[in-house]
């Protein structure tokens, strides 16, 4: 490997001129997203505290968010139903370190919460509680962020353990 | 309609490091590319079609890169395709340039992949809010993360696997000179006490950030028979996709990855894959996809992937020797990752692998794999033409 200065070295011209190895050139991106139908019927029910989800009429199975299609059948979800505030935890990580862009603080929990009734985990926080005691299979409850309550997940704030004993690990094995 | 015997008869990558700050991306991949050229001892005028590929744009902001690599690549006056799959994509890329030439379409294809990570914020560009759910996803290890524990939950596997994981690639690699880490004074101990970054992920069990490319040129059969050195034969090779998300998908071992290795198999004619395949070069960025991925591509019953990893299976001088480059945990320049992994497999099965030569390699496996656990790209080589 050679150095940009050895590069450079050969050309008289650019004798001892120091050499331009790096230029920073910021960009930014905003995204404009449109819901759909499925994800406005979500999104403008989380001020009021409730979670919408969408069963697929040929699987069966109960998706949170709703995406107003089945990404297996491949057909539309028509279905609406309301789920309880309570899950499983399936899986999680503890992150220690922080990226950039992302507005929360480290450590936190990043866990897959298994609504009551659906069979997708939402990506959520797990709080109020010691990180050590999360565990697979504890029961949650969502904790709702009254200041920020509108049509985005930020409303629910994140998932505190509710108490109860943990759940039946067939429950959620095919929904991890 | 019979498709052509492909043959690889070009190798290069570059020295891979967190930073090439004397060279652009177009300096980057044509030393690459002229290295492949070189080994195949033919000239840019014996290409036919340049095939390339990279992870996302926004990794180094530089929007379809291809656009300004023609000319570095020598595509000018001939077709040029762009491929991306995510992290799956160098494997993708080398397996559409072997398509083309298995369906006579080229004659020599030159395929390329690259990433200059030291001019790209890729934990950044892997955090940014999807639709669906919370963003929370902190770059890719905080994405594996839970996986990595899943796994640990259903199969009871000890939490040092993934250290041994770890520090087994890592010394693999003092062999391979083009290998970004060159750790000569890790321990196993110093793996294990490494700070967690993505509880249960360890620093240590984590790939690096590399300035990378790796090219390969592609031929048939009348291009193999004037090829100085020995080719390494392509005997099967498949790509498959699935969602991100759906209700049912397993993390763990997903069916996308099991449907690809046994599509590869049947074409090869493996029947016992732990048996008739000699080395292996998986896509591993954190160390507990090893025993993952064994699992997955048919090397292990369920549930059994890391017993292989404690019982050193997957060691050097193993029966199964797995990333004896150093793989993914000791060189991560993403979009080249996957097909620094086929090229490897090819030079195992052409004995042209130097020091982590396996010795007699005459089937070896090249995997990658990409986005959230979605996409698939395997080929299996062998040191015989196919059908012989």
């Amino acid at each position: 490997m050679t150095t940009a200065a050895e590069l450079l070295a050969g050309i008289p011209e650019l004798a001892g001129v120091e050499p331009v190895t790096r230029v920073t050139i910021p960009a930014r991106l905003e995204y404009t997203y449109s819901p759909g139908s499925a994800q406005t019927r979500f999104l403008t029910a989380l001020p009021d505290k409730r979670l919408l989800a969408e069963r697929c009429p040929r699987c069966t199975r109960v998706y949170v968010p709703p995406r107003g299609a089945c990404p297996t059948c491949g057909i539309a979800a028509t279905e609406q139903l309301e789920l309880p505030h309570t899950g499983t935890v399936t899986t999680f990580c503890i992150v220690n370190i922080a990226a950039k862009g992302l507005d929360v603080e480290v450590p936190y929990c990043y866990a897959y919460v298994l609504l009551d009734g659906a069979n997708v985990g939402l990506h959520a926080r797990i709080g109020d509680t010691p990180y050590a005691d999360v565990r697979i299979g504890q029961r949650v409850e969502a904790v709702w962020n009254e200041q920020r309550l509108g049509p985005s997940l930020a409303s629910i704030s994140h998932f505190r353990p509710t108490g109860e004993p943990d759940a039946d690990p067939e429950s959620y094995r095919r929904w991890m | 309609m019979s498709k052509q015997p492909v043959a690889v008869v070009g190798v290069g990558q570059t020295r891979h490091v967190a930073a090439r700050q004397d060279v652009s991306i177009a300096g980057l991949v044509r030393e690459a590319a002229v290295r492949a050229l070189e080994d195949a001892e033919l000239g840019w005028s014996d290409i036919d079609a340049v095939v390339i590929g990279k992870a996302p744009d926004f990794f180094e902001g530089v929007m379809m890169p291809e656009l300004y690599l023609a000319e570095a690549l020598g595509a000018v006056g001939k077709p040029m395709l762009r491929v991306h799959t995510a992290g799956s994509v160098g494997g993708s890329t080398a397996l559409v340039a072997s398509n083309l030439v298995a369906a006579g379409v080229h004659g020599t294809v030159l395929t390329v992949a690259f990433e200059k990570q030291s001019e790209s914020n890729a934990m950044w560009g892997l955090s940014l809010p999807i639709p669906f759910q919370q963003p929370l996803t902190a770059g890719a290890g905080g994405f594996f993360a839970p996986h990595v524990r899943a796994y640990m939950r259903r199969t009871g596997a000890p939490d040092t696997v993934g250290s041994l994981v770890a520090f087994k690639d890592r010394r693999n690699a003092l062999k391979n000179p083009y290998a970004h880490l060159h750790e000569h004074d890790l321990t196993l101990e110093k793996v294990q006490s490494s700070p967690m970054l993505w509880d249960p992920i360890r620093y240590s069990e984590t790939c690096p950030s590399s300035d990378g490319a790796c090219a390969l040129v592609l031929t048939g059969e009348r291009g193999a028979a004037r090829a100085p050195r020995p080719p390494a034969w392509v005997h099967g090779g498949a790509m498959r996709s699935e969602p991100t998300i759906f209700a049912g998908k397993d993390y763990v071992s997903p069916q996308a990855g099991r449907d690809c290795a046994a599509d590869v198999y049947r074409q090869a004619g493996v029947t016992d894959p732990r048996g008739q395949i000699d080395a292996v070069e998986m896509y591993v960025p954190f160390s507990w996809y090893e025993p993952m991925w064994l699992e997955n591509l048919g090397f292990a019953d369920e549930g059994e992937g890391w017993k292989l990893v404690e019982a050193g299976v997957t060691e050097m001088d193993g029966d199964l020797p797995v990333n004896p480059s150093g793989g993914v945990l000791s060189s991560n320049p993403i979009g080249a990752s996957g097909m620094i992994r086929f090229a490897e497999a090819a030079l195992q099965v052409r004995g042209l692998a130097g020091e982590h030569q396996i010795h007699g390699a005459r089937r070896a496996l090249g995997h990658a794999y990409g986005g959230g656990a979605q996409f698939f790209s395997m080929w299996l080589v062998g040191s015989e033409r196919p059908d012989h």
